[in-house]
């Protein structure tokens, strides 16, 4: 009970945060993010 | 203690950057990782297009979704950095950042006199804030082209990590990239080179300044899992742990700033053992033994 007193903000945000993320998998987010990231990013690299 | 929580958190600062970003087949061809791993984000500021990466940077990430025609919100990532800030907060940025342990490295050369802070620290201290609002949330989002895509602005005009682990060693290997850089590779550069000359005198001055990903994970810093607590009972206020912190953080008066990485310099000196370390289990984490 301590435990949860102390730390319920961050539970809180815990699963809030877990329920952003599997709501952003069923959107298809993860894709864009592999996509970007398996090609080269010409701006990181400061060329495009 | 001595020195050895100081030196068990570069080892795992190095361990962490090598496993991120450890694949060796791209650093020896002068190619990226494009393997299923990269769509699964790393907590630290770790460049996609390094070719040792392994995974994929949340800002880069965050930049791409806002910036594609399909999403104007990004739960997936910001989803991801919820889950990460609420557990660890700045930890991430102490112990779990290769670009932090770059900049920890450089500081310790030995080098001039070490600065504490630099004039008008406290409105630097609030441009990260500005540059996540602005170059990583506005600017992808609103600053499209004619079919609506937007850019990484962060990634662009900034982010020194991308610049040291993907730009210079991609464009060493690479005739092709190396025959197309002109001014926006020279201004980048010229960011890396300040910053890296500034961390040999202040300590963390981009994670102080410009980090939108610390700018994220330092508004966690109050209430995650991994905090501090300040045992009053204990404290007779003596500033030991404002001195020994290297970002100059009143520590026995705000234990969770937003600024704070959590390297635990704090802890180590203070001479009543009065900072309690909160963990992730119930009850307290015991504070490390002084010698």
């Amino acid at each position: 009970m301590t435990f949860l007193r102390q730390n319920l903000p961050a539970l809180l945000l815990l699963l809030l945060g877990g329920v952003f993320f599997a709501w952003g998998i069923l959107r298809g987010e993860q894709f864009v993010v592999f996509t970007k990231a398996v090609n080269l990013c010409l701006e990181c690299i400061g060329i495009g | 203690m001595g020195r050895g929580k100081g030196n068990l958190r570069l080892w795992v600062q190095a361990g962490w950057t090598a496993l991120t970003n450890g694949f060796v087949p791209g650093f020896v061809k002068g190619k990226i990782y494009r393997g299923p791993l990269k769509q699964y984000c790393v907590p630290g500021l770790s460049c996609y297009s390094c070719p040792g990466a392994l995974g994929a940077c949340p800002i880069g990430s965050l930049q791409a979704v806002l910036g594609s025609r399909n999403y104007r919100f990004a739960f997936y990532v910001l989803g991801f950095l919820m889950m990460v800030g609420a557990v660890l907060g700045r930890f991430v940025c102490g112990w779990l950042c290769p670009f932090g342990l770059v900049q920890d490295l450089l500081h310790k050369i030995p080098l001039g006199k070490k600065l504490r802070r630099l004039p008008g620290e406290k409105a630097l201290r609030l441009l990260r804030y500005a540059v996540l609002l602005g170059f990583v949330i506005l600017l992808p989002l609103y600053a499209v082209d004619f079919i609506g895509q937007g850019q990484p602005w962060f990634c662009k005009a900034i982010c020194p990590a991308g610049t040291l682990t993907a730009g210079l060693p991609l464009v060493a290997m690479n005739d092709s990239l190396r025959e197309a850089v002109g001014w926006l590779f020279a201004w980048k550069n010229l960011v890396l080179v300040v910053l890296v000359v500034l961390s040999v005198f202040l300590w963390r001055p981009f994670c102080r300044y410009l980090c939108p990903l610390g700018a994220v994970y330092g508004l966690f810093n109050p209430i995650a899992f991994k905090r501090f607590r300040v045992e009053e009972e204990k404290c007779t206020s003596c500033g030991a742990c404002q001195k020994a912190c290297k970002l100059d953080i009143p520590v026995w008066k705000t234990p969770n700033s937003p600024d704070c990485v959590r390297c635990g310099e704090c802890q180590r000196a203070c001479p009543q053992n009065a900072l309690e370390e909160l963990g992730l289990w119930p009850g307290k984490m015991p504070l490390p033994r002084k010698e």
